[in-house]
């Protein structure tokens, strides 16, 4: 069995230059001895045929002796195994001197061996003069295993990328935001940060688009500035990767190398990854960044228990925050694996503080080192996503009217154009637009206009019969008021200049009929419960104009602060009723041209932005004359500085309108609900060719995502029973095997749990996407069972080897149905009517067929 | 505060509780403590003492609860009129007195003690509670507030009560009733006909009783246990009755049971079938006895409300035949649809209502502008449709036509009896749901176009069938554009008078959505049968009656524009409701918590978080803690913890809840913060004692504090009173009011 040296050399992986061995650690050693005696004492316990048998193993063994090898006898085998022992990419899982001695005990007796791994073992006076007795040599060991998983990731993922060269479904949605970065335009979208987008973007930018596609429609022919391979790239990689990552965490979980490599198959074959990743869209980078946060936690995990605060130490703990950072900042879902690695984090903390071993000082500073790489990198990253972000899009654009009127005059172009250089100071005699701050259901300035209310409403109700004051979507030059002193008669800002302040007394006329803003004690048209608001009209019947507002500046510093163009938000409360002017959010009827309705609000509780007011466009009012007025009114205003808000007040605006946005679409034609996903009751068409029955699903290979469900029924079974007995006394598994089934299952079932029951808390619409980062960490629980069962569950080895020739059986159907359905997933073939109802193994699943 | 108390106390708190302890190492570490600390005890007090000791702590409960009573029957009967959501729960007891069937959000228990309270009272139930405003005249209303009141009175003893078992110290639990009795807010909001006192006094039960269960703990099986036991289940179902809030309680008692059971099984010393015992008599207790007695209530409130009302509408064809007085009880239609009949349509998803259709027009802009086609909830003339052949407009009633059954897949129309319009639709986009067509009512006295055909389906059934009222599922499919009538369940703005909207779904998802049945049936030509054999058996009621309470509860959304309060405005008192009155002349009550408890609470749970970490880690590192130091601390982690939780429980899943929320909400979680202030300055004023052990007056510290808390609280009950005790005059926002100083923040508006 697997003892032979050559194959070991072949295994050997790890680019490395063994410059120094005489600085490695006493603890590295520590552990590597320790693993050493583990592994001793797990084989000592139960020999394990699965890894001989399965045909996981037997491609792996080609490639590896690893799995096979640990089957050995004797000490010295063992040894070598360990020098075999994947430890990824890792520049710090060197292994120590006492076991590359033993690797060179067996090495010794067949030539060739000891002479490569001479140098490596030498002591350090060897070393010294090793250099001038032979040449430095670099050894340079790959596992050809991940190599080869690699290679398989980027070939199923890559393969004919640019087909088709259509826009696939929701490539119509993220496609347009990729032209706003191109174009520098400003956007706003709720569906996420946007680092995401930046992703998408950066490739782009690498295949040099400028951003000139009309993006609206699915299946529409991409023209050829568009470089969708480029564009497709970088989630493609990432979905690529994500394979051979799989390998690496179910490795750092201490399971075999055959699990590991199952792990990394199942990824592979996994038709929904596939379509997922081959696309411009995000849940495969999302996944990519999950399962580096996990990865590299638990890289730092292990480094923990040897060197702590060592580099690798340092380096990992690191990536962990970053990786989950750049999943939050990919999609609001990436803050559910963050959650499961801080709580994770946190019990390993809570150990640590037990730990009575450990200074305080030392306590202290793992705590503190944590709390920065897992707190602070994540929030400072997040900022730098939006930093960028807002760096990057500079110019105004289609999603201006959402944000305050102080966000886009730090726009280019839009409202820029026209505030730029307004007074800032609001003084008496100014003239302003007034916009309603809280902009729903559309952003409105108040307006008024010469028409009024009329006598009688449809419902028998009065008004007042006064002109009317609405609430008006578009600019327009009935949106100009002017602020004027209630003392004074003139209309024109004296020179110098008197600002309004807070609390004082103000009148508002609108400028072009040049009646004032009034409310009083009659019922709104649509409110009835609140103040009709109008300009006011003197009949003579005894109904005196209640002109008279107080302007409460709401963000204030200080009581004496002055009313700011843009930046001030304003309510205006009347003073004989103490109303406060409000948006109804009604629409009028055709009287009122459809506009929308403004009240004076009796009840006010405390701050609402319906209430809310501030000035958009202002000028200082110069003359006095009303036909005068109305020409200036007319005129577009002047020009002079510019003012700019801090990135903290644009972050947190723009931060609070993408999670306050909420599209109301509640439905789509392939949206879904969360218990249909466990069992693949749906699918998505993404893309069907304009001619041929060629299309592509979203349709997830139902071997896997059965046996995932099982896999974690029978963990969650088998823990409760295993926990139950624990408590009685009774232990089942050996100590180290009982906390690494913990740990896996915490991570995998964890990481399932949380990344797919929050939907069903969720309002949203939801799809059959959303499930796939739950549907990797079932994938990655799936092998942890099936070695579970195989090392503990099976008694016999004639119990084993039917265990394995099953397992074999089950991955060959997964392979079976993944080939089945490969011309859905790249879309590449065009099936006939017949073979296309063939694969329709259900009824809910929606596949299209041409009707000719 | 007799110093014996010191001793007891220290002595209690120290005793193992089950299911805290954790590993055995501690436990076995606990042990020493406690039989130091008892060693170092003082000697047992004599009996005379011990008696004294007793009629005192009788006493100061005698007082508190007095104290309760007082505080809220006084001035109970002000104002003599309806103050806010009376005029809901108050007109649900008149339905109970006068048995009218009605439909509410929140299960039944809550309305039928009121309406038993006013039976009993002598109210008989004619008063019309319409509005918040009009006078109770003559009518006597206050039995069920006095009823209200009662039950909000035992909050305070509860608390009390509660806080005692789990601290063992009187001073602390004096501290948590006095600020629930001196809080305006639980005042308030006990002194009226509400369910909130109701809620309140289930969920504090069940509280008491379970924490007097846990202390039970080590003689299991006696008859204090199974007491404690089963009234902790008894008040579930009560609580669960009131309201689905009651769910939280529930949730905290049953994690409390999985700990206690947790550590029976791990107790190696117990056999299993001791544990299996233990087992069965918390399911007996905590789940059997509670789901009978909430299913009971159900049967009661099926029981008595046997006439038909207003709640009709929103349950199903099935269920309404039996109530009394509806047209379909006891009634007789023909069986099979034939062309020609009458019919209403009813959606298959609860409370969605029957088709309608009434003459007005979709408004301009919206879709085309024809006949508005909404699903409405009560029934009404416009719900009427006659089912027509397609390709003929003859009157099939008429005598000399033979009757013709509608079958399975027959392509009918459907006329609106009073506008002669055939049920129309055709692409343009639905009203709220753009992605669906619109429906709308076309043609002129029946002549309409082909968009008018639609092909009747009964779901999983053969084509050729014939269609049974009520009993079949049934669909129609628009024949042109293929798609399915449903109801989307939206509601329509004002223009369509704020009824449901109807569209036709191009996704042929089978859902209740797009599944209609045939209620009444109105055809002269055929035989009538009975309805009898359609009453729903009792389990299918309450399954229907929750779905509706359900659907109710997660249709109460915030609109836009409205003023809505959110969850973390609550702990911090940031805004009161009005329950009475607006202008100065009114008399006013205002609900709004006792800024001065309030704050304290909230300041203590800060502490509480900051003082519970500093413990766990200590004893984490395993720092040696004096015995003194460890019993308090131990207090301070499980009592405290255990009031925490129900503070987090009752708390946080509002922040979830996408329905309209309100002050009041919190006021279950409000008593729990509470308890824990009580327990937190309490044990925190005795660490501070005895960190200062070397100083004089160490001892005084504690008694200092506690008093100060006390006269603080009640101080400030006394410039707070009249919000719950009603004012007239000027409004706080005038300096000249009384209250003018005591507006602390804009947000108030009293």
């Amino acid at each position: 069995m697997g003892g032979s040296p050559l194959r070991f050399l072949k295994a050997a992986r790890l680019l490395r230059v063994h410059r120094n061995p005489g600085t490695q650690s006493s603890s590295t050693r520590g552990r590597a001895d320790r693993r050493v005696s583990h592994l001793l004492l797990h084989r000592a316990r139960r020999p394990h045929p699965l890894r001989t048998r399965v045909a996981l193993a037997q491609c792996a063994s080609a490639l590896l002796p690893v799995g096979p090898r640990r089957r050995g006898e004797s000490n010295v085998e063992q040894g070598s195994e360990w020098c075999g022992v994947p430890s990824g990419l890792t520049p710090n899982r060197r292994p120590s001197r006492t076991v590359l001695r033993r690797c060179r005990e067996p090495g010794a007796a067949l030539p060739g061996l000891g002479e490569t791994r001479g140098i490596c073992l030498s002591p350090l006076f060897y070393k010294m003069w090793g250099f001038l007795k032979r040449p430095v040599v670099v050894t340079a060991d790959i596992n050809l295993s991940l190599v080869a998983l690699t290679g398989m990731g980027l070939l199923s993922r890559l393969w004919r990328l640019t087909y088709p060269r259509a826009v696939v479904f929701d490539e119509v949605y993220y496609g347009q935001y990729i032209s706003f970065y191109m174009k520098r335009i400003f956007f706003l979208d709720d569906s996420g940060p946007p680092f995401g987008h930046m992703v998408l973007a950066l490739g782009g930018y690498l295949g040099g688009f400028d951003g000139n596609f009309l993006w609206n429609r699915i299946g529409a022919e991409y023209s050829s500035n568009v470089p969708v391979w480029s564009l497709r790239l970088l989630p493609a990689l990432a979905g690529a990767l994500s394979v051979p990552m799989a390998y690496q965490i179910v490795l750092e979980l201490h399971f075999s190398h055959c699990a590991a490599m199952g792990a990394a198959l199942l990824m592979l074959i996994e038709n929904a990854l596939i379509t997922q990743s081959r696309l411009m869209l995000l849940e495969s980078v999302l996944i990519f960044f999950n399962l580096l946060a996990v990865l590299s936690y638990l890289k730092f995990f292990n480094c923990q228990k040897h060197s702590p605060f060592s580099l690798s130490w340092w380096f990992w703990l690191t990536l962990t925050g970053v990786a989950c950072s750049c999943a939050v900042g990919i999609k609001y879902m990436g803050v559910f694996t963050y959650v499961l690695v801080l709580g994770v984090a946190a019990v390993h903390a809570w150990h640590l503080i037990g730990d009575q071993t450990l200074s305080n000082v030392c306590v202290f500073c793992h705590l503190l080192a944590r709390a920065v790489a897992l707190l602070v990198i994540p929030v400072v990253l997040y900022l730098l996503f939006f930093y960028v972000h807002l760096i990057l899009l500079f110019r105004s654009g289609p999603h201006d009217q959402i944000m305050s009127s102080a966000f886009q005059a730090s726009l280019e172009g839009g409202l820029a154009r026209i505030t730029q250089g307004q007074p800032l100071e609001v003084a008496f005699g100014s003239q302003v637009t007034l916009r309603n701050v809280f902009g729903k259901p559309v952003p409105c300035w108040l307006h008024s206009h010469q028409d009024t209310y009329p006598m009688i409403y449809e419902n028998g109700r009065g008004s007042s019969h006064q002109q009317q004051v609405t609430c008006y979507p578009f600019k327009d030059v009935n949106n100009w008021w002017i602020v004027k002193d209630p003392r004074r008669h003139q209309l024109v800002v004296s020179s110098p200049p008197r600002p309004v302040r807070h609390g004082d007394m103000v009148q508002l006329v609108h400028g072009l009929t040049t009646r004032s803003l009034n409310t009083h004690d009659v019922a709104a048209p649509l409110s009835p419960h609140s103040q009709e608001v109008s300009c006011y009209i003197d009949y003579n019947i005894s109904m005196p104009a209640q002109n008279l507002w107080r302007l409460e500046i709401v963000n204030r510093g200080s009581d004496t602060d002055v009313w700011k163009t843009i930046l001030s938000e304003v309510r205006f409360v009347h003073v004989n009723t103490s109303a406060v002017l409000k948006l109804s959010g009604a629409h009028l009827p055709d009287w009122g041209y459809r506009q929308l309705e403004i009240v004076g609000e009796k009840l006010s509780r405390g701050y609402h932005g319906s209430t809310v007011w501030n000035v958009e466009e202002h000028r200082y009012g110069a003359s006095q004359e009303q036909r005068e007025r109305e020409w200036e009114l007319h005129s577009p205003a002047q020009v002079d500085v510019s003012r700019n808000l801090s990135f903290m007040a644009r972050f947190s605006e723009l931060q609070w309108r993408m999670l306050a946005l909420r599209s109301d679409d509640s439905e789509h034609k392939y949206s879904s609900s969360p218990l249909e996903w466990v069992t693949l009751d749906t699918n998505i068409a993404y893309w069907l060719h304009p001619r041929t029955s060629a299309q592509i699903h979203l349709l997830g290979n139902i071997v896997i995502w059965v046996s995932g469900s099982l896999a974690l029924a029978i963990y969650s079974l088998l823990s409760l029973w295993y926990l139950l007995r624990r408590r009685r006394n009774v232990h089942d598994l050996p100590q180290d095997a009982w906390l690494r089934w913990v740990l896996a299952g915490v991570l995998c079932a964890g990481g399932w749990a949380v990344n797919y029951l929050p939907f069903f808390l969720m309002e949203k619409t939801l799809f059959l996407y959303h499930y796939l980062p739950a549907l990797t960490f079932q994938i990655l629980l799936l092998p942890v069972v099936l070695q579970h069962i195989s090392d503990h569950l099976c008694r016999s080895q004639l119990q084993r080897t039917v265990f394995s020739a099953l397992v074999v059986a089950w991955y060959s159907s997964a392979c079976h149905v993944s080939n089945t359905l490969r011309p859905l997933t790249y879309g590449d073939k065009s099936l006939s009517p017949h073979e296309l109802k063939a694969l329709r193994w259900k009824d809910s699943w929606d596949i299209l067929i041409r009707k000719h | 505060m007799p110093p014996a108390t010191g001793g007891g106390l220290a002595e209690s708190k120290l005793r193992p509780r089950r299911g805290r302890c954790g590993p055995q190492a501690a436990r076995a570490a606990c042990r020493d403590v406690a039989a130091e600390a008892v060693a170092r005890s003082p000697k047992r007090p004599a009996r005379g003492s011990r008696r004294f000791e007793a009629a005192g702590w009788w006493a100061l409960l005698a007082l508190v609860t007095l104290l309760s009573f007082a505080t809220r029957f006084h001035r109970l009967d002000e104002p003599p009129h309806i103050c806010w959501d009376e005029t809901h729960f108050g007109k649900m007891g008149s339905y109970y007195i006068n048995r009218t069937f009605f439909f509410d959000v929140h299960p039944p228990l809550g309305k039928m003690l009121i309406g038993l309270a006013g039976y009993l009272s002598g109210y008989d139930g004619t008063f019309l509670f319409q509005k918040p405003g009009d006078k109770y005249e003559h009518h006597s209303y206050m039995g069920m507030r006095g009823f209200c009141a009662f039950l909000g009175s035992w909050l305070v003893p509860f608390a009390y009560l509660t806080v005692l078992d789990l601290s063992k110290s009187l001073s602390a639990a004096l501290l948590t009733a006095a600020l629930l009795t001196f809080d305006t807010g639980c005042l308030t909001l006990s002194q009226y006909i509400l369910l909130d006192p109701i809620l309140m006094f289930f969920i504090m039960a069940a509280m008491l009783s379970m924490v007097k269960y846990n202390s039970c703990a080590d003689r299991p099986f006696s008859a204090p246990w199974w007491f404690w036991l089963s009234l902790t289940g008894v008040s579930l179902a009560g609580a669960l009755g009131v309201k689905f809030v009651g769910l939280f309680i529930i949730l905290q008692v049953g994690l409390n049971t999985i700990a206690d059971l947790w550590y029976l099984f791990g107790d190696l010393s117990l056999s299993l079938v001791t544990v299996g015992k233990h087992l069965t008599a918390r399911v007996l207790c905590l789940i059997v006895l509670p789901l009978a007695l909430y299913t009971a209530t159900f049967a009661v409130h099926f029981m008595v409300l046997s006439k038909s009302g207003p709640g009709d509408g929103f349950f199903s064809s099935a269920f309404q035949a039996r109530l009394s007085g509806n047209n379909l009880h006891n009634a007789s239609i023909p069986e099979h649809l034939a062309y020609g009949s009458v019919i209403t349509v009813k959606n298959l998803r609860m409370a969605i209502g029957y088709l309608h259709s009434h003459r007005h027009l979709y408004p301009e802009g919206i879709g085309a502008r024809q006949q508005q086609v909404t699903t409405y909830l009560h029934k009404d003339y416009n719900n009427l449709w006659i089912i027509k052949k397609h390709n003929t407009n003859s009157d099939p009633l008429d005598p000399s036509f033979p009757v013709e059954f509608v079958r399975h897949g027959d392509i009918i129309r459907l006329e609106h009896k009073e506008t002669s319009r055939n049920l129309h639709s055709h692409y343009h986009e639905a009203p709220l749901t753009r992605k669906h067509y619109q429906v709308t009512g076309y043609g002129i006295n029946g002549t309409g176009d082909s968009n008018d055909f639609w092909r009747i389906e009964v779901v999983n059934r053969k084509f050729g069938n014939r269609i049974k009222v009520l009993r079949s599922r049934i669909r129609f499919i628009h024949l042109v554009t293929g798609c399915v009538l449903g109801s989307s369940g939206k509601v329509l703005p004002k223009w369509g008078w704020e009824q449901l909207e109807v569209t036709c779904t191009p996704y042929l998802k089978e859902t209740l959505n797009s599944i209609w049945n045939v209620e009444d049936h109105i055809n002269p030509k055929l035989p009538n049968i009975s309805l009898d054999v359609l009453q729903p058996s009792f389990p299918e009621m309450l399954l229907e009656s929750h779905m509706v309470m359900i659907r109710g509860n997660s249709g109460l959304k915030p609109k836009d524009n409205e003023f809505t309060s959110k969850p973390w405005h609550w702990p911090i008192n940031y805004q009161g409701l009005r329950f009475s009155g607006v202008n100065d002349t009114d008399f006013r009550v205002y609900l709004l918590g006792n800024p001065v408890v309030w704050w304290l609470n909230l300041l203590s749970i800060t502490l509480y978080l900051l003082s519970g970490s500093i413990i766990a880690v200590a004893m984490q590192r395993g720092a040696r803690l004096p015995a003194e130091v460890a019993g308090l601390s131990q207090v301070l982690l499980r009592g405290g913890g255990q009031v925490l939780l129900g503070w987090t429980l009752h708390y946080f899943p509002f922040f979830l809840m996408g329905r309209v929320l309100y002050f009041h909400h919190y006021f279950p979680a409000m008593l729990f913060s509470s308890m824990l202030t009580g327990i937190l300055w309490d044990t925190l004023l005795r660490l501070c004692a005895w960190g200062l052990a070397s100083w004089p007056l160490a001892r005084g510290i504690h008694v200092a504090g506690i008093l100060s808390l006390l006269l603080g609280t009640a101080y400030s009950f006394y410039l707070f009173h009249p919000l719950a005790y009603g004012m007239v005059g000027p409004l706080a926002q005038d300096p000249q009011s009384p209250m003018a100083g005591l507006r602390w923040l804009d947000s108030w508006d009293f």
